[in-house]
């Protein structure tokens, strides 16, 4: 059992649903990033999800691929990404996923890249444009790393996939809320949560939504059904909005607390 | 047959893509595969072939071409006097017509020369259906005329102004709006390339350019060609002048790639000689990338082949030998330009003068061969940059 699966034991127990929030490695840079999720675990920040930056990130809407092609001009690459990693894992015990495209994972070799991993303390890895279809490789060598490999479930999964997916998922479940890219909502869907009542229904593992979500009360609503939530670009916004300015770590810890219900005279 | 139900060729191919495609891939494969067993569409589609975009081509013996290289015989095989000017039509005509059988009423498709920009634009027009292009910042600028072209068809250009502004950043932004509105709309790409079934159903849609050519040529001179030239960005005319020849082992293929400013520079899209193997906008093929994988810019004179990934299929023919890749930069290509122009009165695009010029470097061995060339479009959009390249005052 590695760390986000006993973090998922934990909060059960605890009766608690976990909070995901997602980082581009790098944006604005090493040091910002090193100290956010620092202080994001102290916040109560289940796992951290860490986006390794790429040159095309095709599931992204345009805050993450902003930040992306931001930590890429200032030099960031998948070495920096693993040392930040080790570094993290010394001084917290947080749960961390790794969100890579597949290309560079191709690149750096799949049985390297999971070694690293391993060795970097990272737990989990995401791999939006990775199908289970397309998966064995990476799921034999995964397993002897002990990495967990996240899948993901869409609006439009159906069938026999659900189960498929069900199956292969390891740590938890990606939900993805809505059909479309990365980025903030006003709303969701409306038949989001009949659709995850249904995912709960044929699977025990803990599945946590993501895309779109920036509200405390759209988590409120989801934490009713699901085990954990994942916000990504909110946060990246919150980052980009306060670029430059000696508060911006206290900036985005302070909307994580308004995310979670806390109350923090903040909007 | 290539590929297999995975969508593989051997190791290249397969659907590497986020969650919420997977379902409309399937649907889109499944829909394929019925239509293409299915007389009345292939009816349909042979009649639009014929009717609207002027098929069957001539495959034109280039005699003064020929004597000018010393070569025995070339053949032009002329997608370049298709409606549209370019052999892109034959795919989005098939794929409009497979759309219109899916219900889906809005196309989205994007463009790096706006030559497919414009062949969807087309199709769009004629069976009214909603159309929006995505196209690169810097290819809007590069290519002005096809943008007014594609805006008086109706369709509603997009600008991308996401990573390097040009076709790979035009396909990641389709494929976002795809992925947004997976229900409704079909996305016309425009090569073969792209998750399966994409490299197989575009093949197949322009696989129309090889066999009437074998038709011809048989017709003509009583035997297959010894040679099969064309230029490759992401493979589609090539694929489609090849893949009915893939058995007749002594017909030999050979893809001209853009050299660009030159391989040993980074202003290239020579994917099949110089990329590594990698996963590009949902296929595992080659690719142009950096030590860590980032996806490269690519760059040539011809904006159709300035791509950094390339089909997969491709992949395929040159891993078992089956065609050879060679390459051409951007002054042969202005040459080549030149040379057709002057020898036959024909005004080539600039990505097919990339294999005109291909022709004077192998005339030697090329002697007593008949080979054909697949002129895939036609130079008008290019006259710009030509004028340019050749300071023609
Ligand atoms: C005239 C012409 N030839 C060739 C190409 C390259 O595409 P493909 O390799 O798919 O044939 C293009 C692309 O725009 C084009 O316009």
């Amino acid at each position: 059992m590695n760390r986000i699966e006993r973090k998922f034991k934990e909060l059960k127990r605890k009766r608690q649903k976990a909070f995901v929030v997602f980082l581009t490695c790098g944006y604005p840079d090493l040091r910002t990033t090193k100290i956010l999720i620092k202080e994001l675990y102290r916040a109560g920040v289940d796992i951290i999800e860490l986006g390794i930056p790429f040159s095309d990130p095709l599931a992204d809407g345009k805050l993450i691929q902003e930040s992306s092609a931001y930590a890429l001009k200032k030099g960031i690459d998948i070495f920096k990404v693993f040392k930040l990693a080790s570094e993290t894992r010394r001084i917290t015990s947080i749960p961390l996923c790794l969100l890579t495209y597949y290309n560079p994972i191709i690149c750096f070799g799949l049985e390297r890249f999971m070694r690293m991993s391993r060795d970097s303390g990272v737990d989990g890895l995401i791999i939006p444009d990775l199908p289970p279809e397309e998966s064995k490789d990476i799921l034999k060598i995964a397993k002897s790393y002990g990495i967990s490999v996240i899948f993901f479930i869409s609006p439009t999964t159906s069938g026999e996939r659900l189960k498929l997916i069900c199956n292969l998922s390891r740590g938890f479940i990606y939900y993805v809320s809505l059909t479309g890219v990365t980025g903030p909502r006003e709303k969701l869907p409306v038949d989001l949560i009949d659709n995850l009542k249904k995912i709960k229904k044929i699977t025990s593992k803990p599945v946590c939504v993501g895309f779109g979500i920036s509200r405390p009360d759209q988590i409120k609503r989801l934490y009713k059904i699901v085990d954990g939530v994942i916000v990504g670009s909110a946060i990246i916004k919150k980052i980009k909005d306060n670029l430059g300015k000696p508060d911006l770590i206290k900036k985005v810890v302070d909307f994580v607390l308004w995310l979670r219900g806390n109350k923090i005279s903040y909007v | 047959m290539f590929p297999n139900n995975k969508g593989y060729f051997e190791e290249f191919g397969g659907r590497f893509v986020p969650e919420t495609l997977m379902f409309c891939l399937k649907q889109l494969e499944d829909e394929y595969l019925k239509a293409k067993k299915d007389k009345k569409f292939l009816r349909e589609f042979n009649y639009y072939l014929r009717e609207y975009a002027g098929r069957p081509t001539p495959l034109y013996l280039a005699e003064n071409l020929s004597r000018y290289l010393g070569i025995n015989k070339i053949y032009l095989k002329r997608e370049d006097l298709l409606h549209t000017g370019a052999h892109k039509i034959n795919n989005t005509l098939g794929q409009v017509l497979l759309a219109i059988r899916m219900g889906k009423r809005r196309i989205i498709a994007e463009t790096g020369a706006g030559q497919h920009g414009v062949a969807t634009a087309t199709v769009a027009a004629m069976f009214g259906l909603k159309c929006d292009v995505y196209m690169g910042k810097q290819d809007i600028k590069r290519q002005r005329l096809n943008v007014f072209r594609m805006k008086l068809l109706g369709a509603n250009v997009i600008p991308v102004e996401s990573g390097s502004q040009t076709l790979k950043d035009a396909i990641n932004e389709a494929i976002r709006d795809w992925v947004t509105n997976v229900r409704t709309t079909h996305y016309i790409i425009g090569s073969t390339v792209g998750p399966h079934p994409y490299p197989m159903m575009v093949r197949d849609f322009q696989s129309v350019i090889g066999r009437e050519t074998k038709e011809q040529i048989i017709k003509k001179e009583g035997r297959l060609p010894d040679y099969l030239i064309a230029c490759v960005g992401g493979g589609s005319n090539a694929m489609g002048m090849f893949s009915p020849f893939f058995k007749y082992k002594q017909v030999k293929f050979i893809g001209v790639e853009a050299a660009g400013k030159g391989l040993s520079t980074n202003r290239h899209s020579a994917t099949l000689t110089k990329g590594k193997k990698g996963v590009l906008h949902g296929a595992y093929s080659l690719v142009l990338e950096d030590r860590f994988g980032q996806i490269k810019s690519a760059y040539s004179i011809a904006p159709g082949l300035d791509y950094p990934g390339v089909g997969p299929e491709h992949a395929f023919y040159k891993k078992i030998g089956r065609a050879r890749y060679v390459t051409v930069d951007d002054k042969g290509a202005l040459e080549g330009f030149k040379l057709l122009s002057l020898t036959e009165g024909i005004i080539p695009a600039l990505e097919p003068a990339h294999v005109i010029f291909y022709l004077n470097k192998l005339k030697r061995q090329l002697k007593n061969s008949i080979v054909i060339v697949c002129l895939s479009g036609r130079g008008d959009k290019d006259l710009d940059i030509v004028v340019k390249g050749l300071k023609i005052k």
